[in-house]
């Protein structure tokens, strides 16, 4: 399966288009990352914690949409928007769509 | 009287530790962004025809970061009077080039060297009640394209 934010793949041909495939996903942050963002919030820096929090769901939406390609027989997607938007405060939607396609 | 000297110390210790990171990282910046600068990153998503290229597929790197408390503090006096906002100008400066700098590093893992289209994408991830900034989250993704010579 290839995943690709451009529309033309060098050196293939799309055969057939097969509409928009999506995938999110919302996740809250737990207890002890919060407390040791709070330090992080006086001292500045990294947090390492929510780096890794939205990096591992942010994979986790791009997994279900690629299962959805899959499941509508794609060998690619292409043109993949990532999308992030707060639905409640601590809580977090990392959202991934693409173009299902059949590339030759 | 004691509510006066938390927020002093607070912001000392904001002040000495934000400094310190800061400086730190953009050194740390400075010096994998020369390592890995045979890496270009375009933004465009048209490829030159005359070239041959392979793709390798998505690359993505972020990176959530924070200001520190004396920081949000002067940035809090600029509000009052407007104009630059500079304690936020680097915190954002820093997140992206990390960011783009991450993402680079796994185009390069996977033995690309090109990254195509690049996207930039920023959220602040506030506490909710304050509508203050405290940290933000930048996502930086692109196609990895291997040139074929």
């Amino acid at each position: 399966m290839l995943i690709s934010n451009l529309e033309i793949i060098p050196g293939k041909r799309v055969k057939q288009h097969l509409g928009l495939v999506q995938g999110s996903s919302v996740r809250a942050k737990h207890v002890g990352r919060d407390i040791m963002a709070g330090l992080k919030n006086i001292f500045g820096g990294e947090l390492k914690g929510y780096t890794e929090l939205l990096q591992e769901s942010r994979e986790e939406a791009t997994q279900r949409m690629i299962a959805q390609a899959e499941a509508v027989g794609a060998n690619a997607v292409l043109n993949v928007r990532f999308s992030t938007s707060s639905v409640t405060a601590g809580a977090a939607e990392l959202f991934a769509y693409g173009t299902a396609v059949i590339l030759e | 009287m004691e509510d006066l000297v938390l927020v002093i110390t607070l912001l000392l210790l904001g002040y000495i530790f934000g400094r310190y990171a800061e400086k730190r990282h953009y050194k740390s910046i400075i010096q994998r962004e020369a390592e890995l600068s045979n890496i270009p990153v375009v933004a465009t998503k048209l490829i030159p025809p005359q070239d041959k290229f392979i793709s390798i597929g998505l690359v993505a790197g972020n990176v959530v970061i924070s200001v520190d408390y004396f920081k949000r503090f002067l940035a809090g006096l600029r509000n009052l009077v407007g104009g630059r906002v500079t304690a936020y100008e680097s915190l954002l400066d820093r997140a992206r080039r990390e960011a783009i700098l991450r993402m680079k590093e796994e185009a390069k893992a996977q033995g690309a060297n090109l990254v195509f289209n690049i996207k930039l994408e920023t959220s602040s991830i506030s506490k909710g009640s304050q509508n203050s900034i405290g940290s933000v989250e930048v996502l930086a993704y692109g196609t990895a394209l291997k040139q074929e010579r």
